[in-house]
């Protein structure tokens, strides 16, 4: 297999540990209100992934800084042509990310109040224009024969891409709200059962649409297998989530993101880009590739590198795999430590 | 103004501020580690009480470092696409490593270790601190080599069909001879930076005549991290002033303002140039200063601006290749000046709290704690010198700054994602002030002797 495809893949599998991890914490960030009625199940809601979500989000650091180092042109014609939604991204990123470490720092209800409002919107844009974005690199996109993105902003908003985002947005919201089931006790737990019980007969016909118009637009056969699988995942979660399987339907619904991410790549090669105005002004994994040598060298660094990540990534989950109840939560976690000291309890 | 000016400004806004937080979390993981080590080692409650206290601190602006790295990530690709085609073949791999091989490690263990303390046994607990320091140092090993690239590119060739920079040796660029010293002297300054921030915050709760003693082991190894990291920085700074005098000479030239090649060349104190910065019109100087700290050599040549841009011309073409002089200049003396100043501080503050003395002087305090200030401008002025000092140049000698910005991009959209950034920052900076203020107030959870001490149940900083 030459490297260029190799790295294809490999961006591919970043992606996917992207969207399956970041997945569950943008659903996080989303029900914290929903989930949680008072502030300490607010808390168990947000702190199922307080270990877990800046490693999350190295995953798009890294799939970022790979496309920079092995497809220079598609990182460039990419992050150049979806200027203003990646900003918004940027934005709300920005805005979750201090909102998960600055919501306990203060003792106000309306500090927590609005630090939640910026969870919920800062992981719902993100949630929303990944899929957009997705969708419109799938379909094709205005670029010229000097590799530059040629339409505006609104090229990027057609029904395709919108739906797109909708299936983003709620697979996501589904995923984050198995996670809860999953990693929490108590009322919390039950909450987010129930909601996941109502979001699959939602989810469900959005994805299975999004999936046979993205086979429509560019069918290939490999893409359709994935489908299927995505598909049969989705309807195995559910089946999972009514038997009160939360692990394995957590399970079906990380494959089922990671079997939609795989339909996307698939449906794309050998093209990273295609263009809208020529097929001529494809960029592929070809013409968009750094050179032989970079990519032997990153070759290198990601067969060596990457099965470690994985192994402390999964370690960490594995420390924190123990389920979050009201009891578990320290009082109050005002001053940022969060910890209730032996001295503390002294003096109360 | 264009969109290739506003990007400029958009990159120097947005870097200058994530670098606020950079130098911080480089230092204060370490010593954070080190306070931890102390209370493994010796089980004394006050270091527990340290590590957590400033633990926090380190973590609050760890978040802002690291949402403030991703628009740096992006805005390469947004802004700069067409730097972003000629240099990706090489730049690319130091910033995909730094992802791998880094990023994941720093966030990963940093995890673990805000949400480990009562679920890791002590020693494990541990290692994740220093894991996570060790990684946070090895993602600016990466991101310094792509920068030294910048400034000096080795390992390449330019590719005859494309046009662009080819990589031919990774080797050549992780031990870049410019890499070689910028990584030390950068990594030395962070030291600086994060040792009088442990130091003015020690200071700060330690003004009070009754204020007790359990901030005087940090506000010592504040001081001893700022002097010996402030000489580190010191030595690390001259070899690099005569790699640049080699390798970027203009910027050096501009570093002094000296229009006119000398031998020996003196360095200016204090130089008056003509309001566009295109010569000289009163200076004060030393005489052999500059020759020894470019060349080591008292007598030796340096060149000057206008000899320079002579020889400029005639390798690269025609045109204007003198960076902004009076930016240069001051920056370059305002980021040493800093640094002296706090090192110079930092031994009066050790010379004045030696053996339990405990300083009198409400003056004494009040200027330990606003010592914070100096480091953080050293390191800004730093970094502006170094990028501006490189124009017109983003890749010195092969690409212009010109010829970088994003072709599809206009002004308008730059405009707007500058704005928005900057406000954002703004607002971000109000918060964090805040936060960062009240966690210092707080001060330090008293120690008390842990008479449970079976390794469980040590609450952990749940958000």
């Amino acid at each position: 297999m030459p490297l260029y495809d190799f790295w294809f893949g490999l961006i591919a599998v970043l992606w996917i540990g992207y969207f399956v991890l970041e997945g569950f914490d943008f659903g996080v960030g989303m029900l914290i209100r929903y989930l949680g009625h008072d502030d300490t199940e607010h808390r168990v809601v947000l702190n199922t992934v307080g270990p877990l979500w800046d490693g999350n989000e190295v995953w798009l650091l890294v799939a970022g800084g790979a496309t920079f180092a092995a497809f220079p042109d598609w990182y460039a014609t990419l992050f150049s042509g979806f200027y203003l939604p990646l900003l918004l991204i940027l934005v709300a990123l920005i805005v979750r990310g201090v909102g998960f470490e600055y919501r306990g720092k203060r003792d106000s209800a309306l500090w927590r109040r609005n630090w939640d409002v910026a969870l919920l919107v800062g992981s719902a844009i993100p949630a929303l224009l990944w899929g957009v974005a997705f969708a419109n690199i799938v379909r094709g996109v205005p670029i010229d024969g000097h590799k530059e993105y040629t339409g505006g902003f609104f090229n990027l908003l057609n029904p395709y891409a919108l739906l797109g985002g909708v299936v983003t947005l709620s697979v996501f919201l589904l995923h984050g709200a198995l996670f809860i089931s999953l990693k929490t006790r108590g009322e919390v737990s039950r909450r987010a059962h129930l909601l996941a019980g109502r979001l699959f007969p939602l989810v469900i016909p959005l994805a299975a649409g999004f999936l046979v118009w993205t086979l429509g637009q560019r069918w290939q056969p490999w893409a359709a297998v994935s489908s299927v699988v995505a598909a049969v995942a989705l309807l195995a979660a559910w089946y999972a989530d009514r038997a009160g399987r939360d692990g394995w339907a957590f399970a079906a619904s990380a494959i089922a993101i990671a079997s939609t991410v795989i339909t996307l790549f698939a449906c794309l090669f050998p093209a990273v880009m295609p263009s809208s105005t020529s097929s001529a002004f494809d960029l592929t994994v070809t013409n968009a590739a750094s050179s032989h040598y970079t990519l032997m060298v990153m070759t290198w660094v990601a067969v060596l590198g990457t099965p470690v990540v994985l192994a402390y990534q999964a370690w960490s989950i594995w420390v924190f795999r123990a389920r979050l109840g009201i009891e578990d939560i320290p009082a109050p976690a005002i001053d940022g430590s969060g910890a209730r000291h032996p001295a503390d309890a002294n003096q109360a | 103004m264009s969109a290739e000016t506003l990007a400029r400004w958009q990159f120097a806004v947005t870097t200058i501020y994530h670098y606020l937080f950079v130098p911080l979390t480089i230092g204060l993981s370490m010593l954070v580690a080190g306070m931890q080590t102390a209370w493994y080692r010796t089980n004394d409650p006050r270091w527990k009480s340290l590590t957590k206290f400033f633990g926090k601190l380190f973590l609050i602006n760890f978040a802002m470092g690291v949402v403030t790295g991703i628009v740096q990530e992006f805005q390469f690709g947004m802004n700069w696409s067409s730097y972003s085609r000629f240099v990706g073949d090489v730049f690319g791999a130091p910033l995909a490593m730094e992802g791998i091989l880094a990023f994941f490690l720093e966030s990963t263990f940093l995890g673990l270790w805000i949400f480990g303390w009562d679920r890791l046994p002590k020693k494990v607990h541990l290692a994740c601190i220093w894991i996570a320091a060790i990684g946070t140092n090895l993602s600016a090993f990466f991101i310094l080599a792509a920068n030294s690239w910048m400034q000096h590119p080795v390992g390449y060739v330019l590719d005859p069909i494309t046009g662009r920079a080819r990589l031919t040796s990774i080797w050549a660029v992780l031990t870049n001879s410019t890499a070689l010293v910028t990584i030390p002297h950068t990594l030395a300054a962070a030291f600086v930076m994060a040792g009088v921030f442990v130091l003015s915050i020690s200071a700060w709760h330690l003004r009070k005549p009754n204020a007790g003693d359990l901030f005087r082991p940090t506000l010592k190894l504040g001081a001893l991290t700022v002097l010996v990291a402030g000489l580190l920085t010191a030595v690390t700074g001259d070899l690099q002033a005569r790699i640049m005098t080699e390798q970027q000479p203009m910027k050096m030239a501009a570093a002094e303002a000296l229009y006119n090649t000398s031998a020996p060349a003196s360095f200016s104190l204090l130089t008056i140039g003509s309001l566009d910065g295109s010569a000289e019109q009163w200076s004060l100087r030393v005489p052999h200063v500059l020759s020894f700290m470019a060349t080591g050599d008292s007598n030796g040549k340096v060149e000057g601006i206008n000899q320079l841009q002579k020889r400029y011309e005639a390798s690269y073409g025609p045109g204007d290749y003198r960076p902004n002089i009076p930016l240069a200049y001051w920056t370059f003396r305002l980021m040493i000046g800093f640094g002296l100043v706090a090192a110079a501080g930092a031994a009066i503050a050790l010379w004045l709290t030696r053996k339990g003395r405990q300083p009198s002087s409400a003056l004494f305090w009040r200027i330990a704690s606003w010592s914070l200030a100096l480091p953080i401008l050293a390191n800004s002025t730093a970094w502006l010198f170094t990028e501006m000092g490189r124009q017109p140049w983003t890749v010195f000698g092969l690409l212009k700054t010109t010829e970088s910005a994003s072709p599809t991009v206009g002004p308008g959209m730059v405009a707007t994602s500058f704005v928005t950034l900057t406000l954002l920052y703004g607002v971000l900076a109000v918060v964090e002030i805040r936060i960062l203020l009240s966690a210092i107030g707080k001060g330090a959870a008293p120690p008390v002797i842990d008479l449970t001490d079976s390794g469980v149940a040590e609450p952990a900083f749940a958000y």
